[in-house]
């Protein structure tokens, strides 16, 4: 039928490990080439699917790191119990393959240079990364939106991307809030993302804002909460949970 | 018991989870969909319900009333979808 999408099987595909990169010592970028990648959006994510000798498969999802338009990357956190995340970050080599799926996902995403609609990103921990494929997506179509990342870690060495975020570009700022521990003379926050620092940082209301929020699924149910409060429509505040993988 | 049995916990995940998983089953983006609870009525994107993977099958729930919408069982290379807790499923 003329007009119509065409539907799209979503297959698996292998993708080769190009380059890999630490971010922290427990989180590392992978890049992958896969010769038929379709493209992607920025907040997107894909599947992984690892196969052991004995048939044994374990699926996982992970965000992609990359903006639309670059090469595939991933950034992965080591999990202490994982099955698969210490195989990524301690394992996986440039050369090996592995089998991905995607790009997935069309709620979780930005894709706009409207200056008059002010971006709240909020990350927890390696919540972050779908927001660094906004930031570089926004850096490179040089959009004039505001954005404003506010980044929930428990330290400045578990700060991902930091080389990268202390230079976010015009008209991007990036908030930290450091938990658990602060460096001698820190001026930056402290402590948790509650409503005093939100009523900080999040743009006003009236501003007809856009926030996105993701990371452990207690710090987004918090957090997105905590939005609307501050007069957010509950249709203004996208979320992506990444379970309980430890509070930032 | 102060246990939140059904109530969004810690391994909690959102519809966004199962993006491939959906897509798989409908050969389309399905996390924009918008799902009405048959429970409530509530209707909201497929990205917003909450998601348990690591159920027996994966499970989706309503975020308003925690009404279950939909279990998938994966048994070999099929996936056994019941889906009877949508009154209504819109694509987005």
């Amino acid at each position: 039928m003329a007009g119509t999408a065409v539907r799209g099987r979503l297959t698996w595909q292998v993708a080769t490990v190009t380059a890999v990169r630490p971010e922290t010592t427990s989180v590392r970028t992978i890049e992958f080439d896969i010769p038929d990648w379709a493209g992607h959006q920025a907040g997107q994510h894909v599947d992984i699917r690892l196969t052991a000798d004995d048939g044994y498969v374990a699926e996982r999802s992970y965000s992609i790191a990359s903006a639309p338009g670059e090469p595939l990357q991933l950034t992965v956190e080591r999990l202490e119990d994982g099955e698969v995340s210490p195989y990524l970050t301690e394992e996986l080599r440039p050369g090996d393959e592995i089998e991905i799926r995607g790009p997935i996902g069309g709620y979780f995403i930005w894709d706009s240079d409207d200056a008059r609609t002010p971006v709240l990103l909020v990350a927890g921990g390696s919540g972050v990364v779908p927001f660094r494929s906004m930031l570089r997506h926004r850096a490179r179509i040089g959009s004039a939106a505001p954005v404003r990342l506010l980044y929930s870690a428990r330290s400045l060495p578990d700060v991902i991307y930091r080389t990268e975020l202390d230079m976010p570009g015009d008209g991007a700022e990036i908030v930290y809030t450091l938990t658990r521990q602060q460096p001698p003379g820190w001026a930056g926050h402290s402590g948790r993302v509650d409503a005093a620092l939100l009523t900080e940082v999040a743009w006003p209301e009236d501003r007809q804002p856009l926030a996105f929020v993701c990371g452990p699924t207690a710090f987004v149910e918090i957090v997105a909460g905590e939005l609307v409060s501050l007069g957010y429509p509950p249709d203004h505040v996208k979320t992506e949970r990444y379970g309980g993988v430890g509070a930032p | 018991m102060t246990e939140r049995l059904y109530g969004p916990d810690d391994s909690a995940l959102d519809g966004n989870a199962i993006g491939g998983l959906l897509h798989e089953i409908f050969s389309t983006e399905m996390t924009t969909a918008e799902a009405t609870c048959g429970h409530c009525g509530n209707t909201a994107q497929v990205a917003e319900a909450v998601v348990y993977v690591k159920a027996p099958g994966t499970v989706m729930r309503c975020r308003a009333c925690t009404s279950v919408l939909a279990v998938v069982v994966r048994k070999q290379e099929m996936n056994c979808v019941d889906m009877s807790g949508v009154a209504a499923l819109q694509a987005g």
